[in-house]
């Protein structure tokens, strides 16, 4: 591709999609948006908290005789 | 385009977590962020959605920030990547209509077939030959703010521009139009 057929090829492309300047500014005021998305995130437990509910569970259904044991301790 | 920079208590601040600090980036850098986006994507009302989900992930990304470096740089990239990620689904997504949401008007000296010709070989270029075609080439913003903002060598930006030219022409040729 030489130079004049790049030349013409930023021509074209230039006439189709003419710059869009310096952009403007949003027209509406961003912020509330970006502070619901904010509130909005979920809660996250941490890995090692799931990571003891497993084992608590897995303690629990191989020995089954421990939860009055643990009942009686809550 | 000015990257605005700030004063570093409040960089800080927003390092650790600081809501208000964030805040004030959020309303000094919006516009510059919302600017540049709108660039890229040629859509403003996509480029609002974007430029929430840039500082979303400034948001998320508060403890990696380097309160000595520019944020405006920073923020910039972010943006050039979320932008990215919007091209991608867009085009996976629908194979998109025949007009552009560009909001200026197309130059009256060019005929409509070789407009929309030219318009559907402009879409069908890869994500990253789009962005750097559309900076380089439409906006005509410096090859060094184009290689910032993607983390890539001018010689890179250089080379995608010259693929983007190759790609429209062969596609233009495709349709049966010799440039």
């Amino acid at each position: 591709m030489n130079e004049h057929d790049q030349e013409r090829i930023d021509q074209l492309l230039k006439m189709t999609l003419p710059p869009m300047g310096a952009g403007g500014e949003p027209r509406r005021d961003l912020w509330p948006a970006m502070r619901t998305r904010i509130e909005a995130r979920p809660v996250a437990v941490p890995w090692f908290d799931w990571v003891l509910l497993a084992a608590a569970a897995a303690c629990l259904a191989i020995f089954p005789g421990a939860i009055p044991v643990l009942l009686y301790h809550l | 385009m000015p990257v605005l920079e700030q004063p570093s208590d409040v960089l800080r601040q927003f390092c650790h977590g600081d809501i208000d600090a964030f805040e004030a980036l959020f309303r000094s850098h919006q516009g510059e962020v919302y600017g540049w986006i709108v660039h890229i994507v040629r859509d403003p009302s996509a480029a609002e959605d974007l430029t929430v989900e840039t500082f979303w992930r400034i948001h998320r990304a508060h403890a990696r920030f380097d309160p000595t470096r520019s944020f405006g740089a920073w923020a910039r990239r972010i943006a050039t990547n979320a932008a990215l990620d919007h091209l991608k689904t867009a085009r996976r997504d629908h194979d998109l209509p025949d007009d552009l949401p560009s909001r200026p008007l197309p130059d009256p000296g060019i005929s409509e077939e070789l407009r929309q010709k030219m318009a559907r070989a402009f879409r069908r270029l890869p994500p990253q030959l789009r962005i750097a075609a559309t900076l380089a080439l439409i906006e005509e913003q410096p090859y060094q703010e184009i290689a910032d903002a993607l983390g890539v060598s001018i010689a890179a930006i250089k080379v995608r521009v010259f693929r983007a030219r190759r790609f429209l022409r062969k596609e233009l040729k495709r349709q049966g139009i010799e440039p």
